[in-house]
């Protein structure tokens, strides 16, 4: 396991992506097969689920420290990282140096996938006492680098800032194909079996054990400037919707419907799995699924389908979907990736002429930069994000190439609200108060309307967070309620009156905009005029 | 406010009312006892200074010449008004002193910062025993535990070599006082070192007070034929990202400080490297000193004071109380930004840069 707790580390101590590209490279040339098929798993942000609670986690840890509870979870809010946390405090015993725990005399070695097989994936079948006691004799033998690393595979994703993209570049090198080969073969669920690799390096592109798996998703930039465009005859523009993006795959007679996130999502949306059984074999469609009922409901309606698994009958009668389709990427069996986009979009329109079981989105060509403008203003009371804008000639990309698809959002709504509880970050600000609770005025009272994390400068947090330290009223746990003082303009992507809020509205993406130093609290807005902000909308 | 027969915690700090002394005192006091020279323990404005004979020279070169300084060596006793005070070891920077007080037999001990792990630049911690133990939290909480001298040290020799053979120059964030000698010392020996001119005014403050330093270099004065890839530069972390650093070249940039051993801490910071090395002692010490002083009671003070305190009365047994701290809402989570507000050396380096 040391390889790949050398590899992390390599990983972590550097934003470089050449010098990230290079480690990984190394750890795939030299590592076993095995050793690789788990290392590009966890990499690419898997992970094996519902292995452990917190709970045992912290047993394991209070017994191996003799610590009080309280301080290990005093430790956990300061660190921010339970790993992390555990780590520490494990190299912590009084009778224990760091040295001594590196003597590698104590350490019998085991492999990255040992550690998985022998240790992590039996964890599952076992009840929390004897997890802690497993817990408890792996960390004893660990360096506390180790303990780290291991702990990080059983608690959650590692997030090391590697993408997918970036792990199959540095291992396509290294197995000699091509990295969208492999991403194509690793769409979908699979699982890091010994064989995975020798699978993975097949000269047969469509071996069958890919059979239904979807192609990479082209994903788009976000356009900084209109000028980015060049000659804007050369581009398409279509609603950028805000659901859930997906390819519908067609095969052998059978339908997968799957995510961007590569999950299959034909159990959640039984009834479009129904009716794209009427397209051809041989057919990948690709395009959004919006909850629809005489026009697009709100995405937490979505949302609600996405979660429930098999919904009933009065789920489906009262959020029905709909798939917008806005891009053909294989027909007949054939992939039809290389062909430029307006021909593929041609052959969608004339597929769907004959089969609408799918609605399509609508495509404007452009022909001046008017047009754009005007059309990006409509956005808002089509319930859309914003465009997408395409390049006519262009290719289906996999992942994100710069140059041929581009989002471009409206402006956001903005409401003036005033900070009422702070919480502290995690990972990189777990010492700071960087989590806020925003309120609007409903008569003399502050209701809250949103959180927010995002959008101040550290120089902004680092003031907010001693301003939040000297004016605190209450605590409750790690949030402060604090002296309603500081006033941010918070920008939202959607706001909807929603029945479930305590406020009354719903907001989609809050971020903070900027911190308005130039207004009071009393200036902040009322709960009353962003509800008119609505209504005016719904007109 | 903590009142006790010794020691009061007053406005200006903590005050021996027996004695007439204040120790590193926060507002201006007649007759102030100084710990050490870092600028949160060692103000300007006193009507006079007591402190080690090595911080003495220190003390001018922070506050100035013109202060009324009166010195006391390690260990020797020196009657104030009702109280009997001596200076111990605190092995936190050159001078480092923590204040022992005898008022008519009750002995109370005052650690100021410190750190148990030896150093080659500061005069090695003793171990005082007291009654009442007052004693710094900066890094209370058992994720805190530091490694060797040794061991430190040649992890950054061995990442000083890495560089030099990918052609980069080493900078090596540390505060210029104490943690800057201490690295010169650990690993000056490797080869040509650097100095940013805050650390150069503390270099020569802590060699006229007696410290002996491998050379060093201000950037201007680099010896014909040396180049500045092949140096480890020390500078303070506030000349991170300025001009001065500009003259460097192609750079590896790492922070050594007690604060890198977190993760978060380190990439709030976007550094190449992080170096545990802490002039605090850490969780284990820090129990073990409380146990060995036999103090039955603890007072504690910076960082996670309010944490510690509650570890001493519910698992140790002893009567303890978190002192508040001047700084308003401060955790000492950032305090390492607090340890170098502007001084004259800090006003220095901000000159050298414009
Ligand atoms: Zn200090
Ligand atoms: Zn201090």
């Amino acid at each position: 396991m040391r390889a790949f707790v050398n590899l992390y580390l390599a990983l972590d101590a550097t934003t470089k992506t050449s010098e990230k590209h290079a480690a990984m490279k190394d750890y795939f040339r030299t590592c076993s097969d095995e050793d690789a098929a788990w290392a590009l798993y966890f990499l690419s942000g898997r992970r094996v689920k519902g292995l452990v609670k917190r709970s045992a986690l912290k047993g394991a840890t209070l017994s191996l420290t003799g610590l009080p509870e309280w301080l290990y979870d005093e430790c956990r809010e300061i660190v921010g990282d339970t790993a992390e946390t555990i780590s520490h405090l494990n190299a912590s015993q009084e009778n224990r140096t760091l040295e001594a725990q590196e003597n590698p005399a104590k350490n019998q070695q085991k492999t990255l996938s040992q550690v998985v097989q022998e240790i992590i994936i039996p964890l599952g079948q076992q009840d929390q006492v004897q997890q802690e006691e497993v817990l408890e004799a792996t960390w004893r033998s660990q360096t506390q680098q180790e303990v780290f690393v291991f702990t990080k595979l059983i608690t959650g994703a590692l997030r090391v800032g590697v993408s997918q993209e970036l792990v199959l570049r540095a291992l396509g090198e290294v197995l000699g194909v091509p990295p969208e080969v492999l991403a194509h073969r690793l769409m979908g669920n699979w699982t890091p079996e010994p064989s995975l690799l020798a699978t993975l390096k097949e000269e047969a592109v469509e071996s069958r054990k890919f059979w239904h798996q979807p192609y990479p998703f082209c994903l788009a930039h976000p356009l900084p400037d209109l000028s980015a465009l060049g000659d804007v005859t050369q581009w398409a523009a279509e609603w950028k919707w805000d659901g859930i993006r997906a390819q519908v795959v067609k095969r052998e007679g059978k339908v997968s419907i799957w995510s961007r996130g590569q999950e299959l999502l034909n159990e959640s949306f039984p009834d479009l799995a129904t009716e794209a059984l009427s397209l051809g074999d041989g057919c990948v469609i690709d395009g959004e699924i919006l909850a629809y009922r005489d026009g697009i409901l709100p995405f937490q309606d979505l949302q609600k389908r996405l979660g429930r698994k098999n919904p009933g009958k009065k789920l489906l009668a009262e959020i029905p979907i709909h798939f917008f389709a806005f891009d053909l990427l294989e027909w007949e069996g054939e992939d039809l990736r290389q062909r430029p986009f307006c021909r593929r979009r041609e052959m969608l329109e004339l597929h769907h002429q004959t089969n609408p079981a799918f609605g399509i989105s609508p495509l404007v060509h452009i022909k001046a930069t008017d047009e754009l403008l005007e059309m990006r203003d409509r956005a808002r009371d089509k319930q859309a994000e914003g465009l997408m804008i395409k390049r006519l000639d262009s290719p289906y990309e996999v992942g994100r190439k710069t140059g041929t698809w581009w989002k471009w959002k409206v402006q956001p709504f903005t409401v003036d609200c005033v900070l009422i509880f702070a919480q502290r970050g995690t990972g990189r600000r777990a010492n700071l108060y960087t989590d806020y609770t925003f309120g609007v005025w409903s008569g003399e009272k502050l209701v809250t309307l949103c959180k927010a994390y995002s959008g101040l400068t550290d120089e902004e947090i680092v003031k907010v967070d001693r301003f939040v330290r000297q004016n605190t009223l209450e605590k409750f746990g790690p949030v402060r309620t604090v002296k309603p003082e500081l006033v941010f303009e918070i920008a939202f992507e959607g706001i909807q009156f929603s029945s479930r809020h305590k406020s009354g509205i719903a907001v989609r993406f809050p971020r903070i905009q900027r911190w308005r130093t130039d207004k009071k609290p009393e200036d902040a807005e009322k709960l009353e005029q962003v509800k008119d902000l609505l209504r005016q909308r719904e007109v | 406010m903590k009142s006790g027969r010794v020691i009061t915690q007053r406005p200006e700090g903590l005050t021996c009312e027996a004695g007439g002394f204040t120790i590193d005192p926060w507002q201006r006091v007649e007759r102030a006892i100084i710990t050490h020279c870092h600028s949160d323990h060692a103000r300007w404005g006193m009507g006079s200074y007591l402190c080690s004979p090595t911080s003495a020279p220190l003390l001018r070169a922070r506050l100035g010449p013109e202060i009324s300084i009166q010195t006391l060596p390690y260990g020797e006793k020196l009657r104030i008004g009702e109280a009997t005070v001596s200076f111990h070891p605190a092995g936190h920077i050159p001078g480092s002193a923590q204040v022992r007080l005898d008022v008519g037999g009750e002995v109370w001990l005052v650690t100021g910062d410190y750190k148990t792990e030896p150093d080659a630049t500061s005069e090695p911690f003793e171990l005082v025993r007291c009654h009442g133990l007052v004693t710094e939290t900066t890094f209370g909480l058992p994720i805190y535990r530091w490694r060797k001298e040794d061991h430190l040290m040649s992890e950054i020799a061995a990442w000083w070599r890495e560089n030099r053979a990918a052609g980069k120059t080493s900078v090596l964030l540390a505060y210029s006082l104490g943690k800057a000698q201490r690295l010169i010392k650990g690993v000056g020996r490797e080869g040509p070192v650097v100095v940013h001119g805050a650390v150069a005014t503390m270099n020569r403050a802590c060699q006229h007070a007696g410290l002996r330093l491998p050379p060093w270099y201000l950037v201007s004065e680099l010896p014909e034929g040396v180049k500045i890839s092949d140096c480890l530069v020390i500078a303070p972390p506030s000349a991170a990202g300025t001009s001065w650093m500009n003259r460097m070249g192609k750079v590896s940039t790492a922070f050594a400080s007690g604060w890198m051993a977190l993760r978060g801490a380190r990439r709030r910071r976007g550094l190449d490297h992080g170096f545990v090395v802490s002039d605090h002692v850490d969780w284990p010490n820090l129990l073990q000193v409380v146990r060995e002083s036999g103090a039955e009671t603890v007072w504690t003070t910076h960082g996670y004071a309010e944490t510690v305190s509650k570890y001493v009365r519910e698992n140790m047994g002893l009567d303890s109380q978190a002192l508040v701290t001047h700084f308003v809402g401060e955790t000492l989570d950032e305090s390492e930004a607090g340890e170098e507000p502007e001084t004259l050396e800090t006003r220095g380096a901000r000159e050298e840069q414009q």
